[in-house]
């Protein structure tokens, strides 16, 4: 890649402990991240797909330093993003923001959705005085399709729909430049789904945005993402263009993702390609942490971890299997 | 003769001014051995069909309508004879498999329980047949897992149990309410193959309720497509999905990210939002939304009639089609 990109992660790593309860001592450390490297660059889309647990919501958070890694750094347009502190971490912050799965759970119920979306505003002295702040409010609900009369309204009168259009319209408020999108459509009916869908790509290119689209229908990550980025175990283990993912999709956990996504056209299906469930994360798997559920596993999976190779031009794979077939 | 049948079932909630008709004269009958999907948008009282025929609806009510089942009219029993079907005759598997189990009670002792109830088995001949329950259901290990509680499953080994409890008693009728939307792709799809195998092995019969299109195409025989608490359209998967003749089934449809050119980033949308069930829209509920209104569809609700390809669409493009 020629350009610099716009968000530049090496190896982060963050490790969690399981809380402990009455009746249950506390859990070993696991890895949730594991070695992660990541760019994004400006006005890219980049998929990053994988099951619950596998990592991809910390990722996403830990890119715009809503939790802090163990190990690894990020750039953010050239700027050390863990070196910075206080006032000037807050500075920064109006250049990266996050959507949620879930707005409602994200929007303070007693807030008019109004003063939700005027408080960065505020806060980043972006404006000047009342007046001024709800004259942009209602330009950012105009722009995410919500009627300006509504900035009077609290959080329980909107639709899913709408409330999703509400934390898109908060967090493009300040003028970010990165977006982390973590799950913003998984909870809606498909019809919904596709108008926040277009949302999200008129934002992108009209304001040359930048997403990390964290998602679970690899449909919809193929139609809007230029790259993709498949986790499993807190590892990436696959990465390319999104259309040589789907056409020639190499890990054997990226098929098994692809094979299980239900298609729209009538039949039945293929026996489920992977049986078992992931890996529990106080248990680790020696070697690769796909072996136990892979079709494919030979020995060397079961000894140790294949390193995430460069196979093509922006494609990348961590499989013994593969590497085999390269030698 | 169907197993089901039912006829211009209506449910009611109450609300502040006028009631919400959350199911607004659905009919509809399932054949034995088939599956038949019910699909629409979050509301547009898919689920709350499902519920009606175990007669769950409370705190809303069924106001009107026959669920006529195995013979029976369900809605003329005693509420003792309710409770002898429900579980018995009739198992019920939702989305929120983490919810309907018992934290505190052991897995092996919530899939006898029924049996015990139902059939008047003792602890020793429940927890035997459990184990098997949980045998069929494929879950690993069995023996160990009906000792265990459900904080030490995961959600997919959850879903399993559920089955076994709904299964449990040899139910004719398997109602699924959004079996898998809470699961991972792979273990929706291990989940679903599941369910397509106990069909065969059971002769069950399964109502499927989801929103997801994928899920319908790929398990169901036949679907019925609701809208704002009427069914729109109804016919066999395959006609449907290659030839869908009610302008909210198609837009249903187009809005799949599957669906169309890979290489186009909008999806195609119906414009607006369901509407209010409380102050459901005169005449077609879709017409607001359908960009083929014509004359009558403001003024009168069209009713289901034939459809090209067999079943019923309720829309008068079609009408005006058959009749031109």
């Amino acid at each position: 890649m020629s350009a610099d990109p716009l968000v530049r992660a090496r190896g982060l790593t963050k490790s969690f402990r399981p809380r402990g309860g009455l009746f249950r001592p506390r859990g070993p450390a696991f890895n949730a991240v594991d070695r992660v490297d990541l760019d994004v660059m400006a006005s890219e889309i980049v998929g990053l797909v994988g099951e619950s647990g596998s990592g991809k919501s910390t990722l996403g958070r830990i890119l715009i330093r809503l939790i802090e890694p163990d190990e690894g750094t990020v750039h953010f347009g050239g700027t050390d993003l863990l070196a910075l502190q206080g006032e000037e971490l807050r500075r920064n912050r109006r250049d990266f923001q996050i959507v949620f799965q879930d707005p409602y759970g994200s929007l303070n119920p007693r807030m008019k959705i109004g003063d939700a979306i005027g408080e960065p505003l505020t806060i980043h002295r972006l404006v000047d005085g009342r007046a001024q702040r709800d004259e942009r409010v209602a330009e950012l609900l105009d722009r995410v399709g919500l009627d300006p009369a509504m900035a009077t309204r609290y959080p329980h009168e909107f639709s899913g729909g709408q409330r999703q259009r509400v934390g898109i319209a908060r967090a493009i408020a300040c003028g970010p430049r990165f977006i982390v999108a973590d799950e913003p459509v998984s909870a809606l009916d498909a019809p919904v789904q596709a108008q926040i869908v277009n949302l999200l790509v008129d934002l992108q290119e009209q304001l040359g945005l930048s997403y990390l689209f964290i998602a679970h229908d690899l449909q919809l990550v193929r139609r809007i993402c230029q790259r993709v980025v498949v986790m499993y175990f807190g590892r990436v283990v696959e990465e390319a263009s999104a259309g040589e993912l789907y056409r020639e999709p190499r890990h054997p956990y990226t098929r098994a993702l692809l094979a299980a996504t239900p298609s729209i056209v009538p039949g039945r299906p293929a026996a489920p390609a992977l049986s078992g469930e992931p890996p529990s994360q106080t248990a680790a798997p020696e070697g690769c942490p796909f072996h136990p559920r892979c079709p494919e596993a030979i020995d060397d999976c079961r000894r140790r971890d294949p390193a995430l190779i460069r196979i093509g031009e922006g494609h990348r794979v961590a499989c013994h299997v593969v590497e085999k077939t390269l030698e | 003769m169907p197993l089901l049948e039912v006829s211009d079932l209506r449910v009611h909630y109450s609300a502040a001014d006028a009631p919400v008709r959350a199911v607004d004269g659905v009919s509809f009958s399932l054949q034995p051995g088939e599956t038949y999907a019910l699909v629409g948008e979050s509301g547009c009282g898919k689920t709350a069909t499902g519920l009606a025929l175990l007669r769950l609806v409370e705190p809303g009510r069924i106001v009107g309508g026959r669920i006529v089942f195995e013979g029976r009219d369900l809605l003329g029993l005693s509420e003792e004879e309710m409770r002898r079907l429900r579980g018995a005759r009739i198992g019920m598997v939702f989305q929120e498999a983490a919810a309907a189990l018992n934290p505190v009670m052991r897995i092996g002792a919530q899939v006898g329980e029924a049996l015990r109830i139902h059939r008047g088995m003792s602890r020793k001949e429940a927890h035997a047949e459990a184990v098997e329950l949980l045998r069929l259901v494929a879950l690993a290990d069995p023996e160990r897992q009906a000792r265990a509680y459900p904080h030490e499953l995961s959600g997919g080994m959850k879903q399993r149990v559920m089955l076994a409890i709904a299964l449990s008693c040899s139910p004719a009728l398997l109602i699924a309410d959004e079996p898998t939307t809470a699961l991972d792709v792979t273990i929706q799809a291990q989940i679903l193959a599941l369910l397509r195998e106990l069909r065969d092995e059971l002769s069950l019969t399964i109502l499927l309720i989801t929103h997801d299109l994928g899920v319908v195409a790929e398990n169901a025989d036949r679907v019925g497509v609701m809208y704002a608490g009427r069914l729109v359209e109804e016919a066999s998967v395959d006609a449907l999905f290659d030839k869908p003749e009610h302008p909210y089934t198609r837009g249903l449809l187009r809005a799949m990210p599957g669906a169309g050119p890979a290489d186009e980033r909008r999806l195609p949308t119906l414009p607006g939002t369901v509407p209010d069930p409380a102050h459901p829209p005169a005449g077609c509920r879709f017409h607001p939304r359908c960009s083929e209104r014509f004359e009558p569809c403001d003024a009168d609700e069209p009713e289901l009639s034939g459809r090209p390809g067999g079943g019923r669409v309720a829309c008068y493009l079609h009408r005006r089609e058959a009749v031109g």
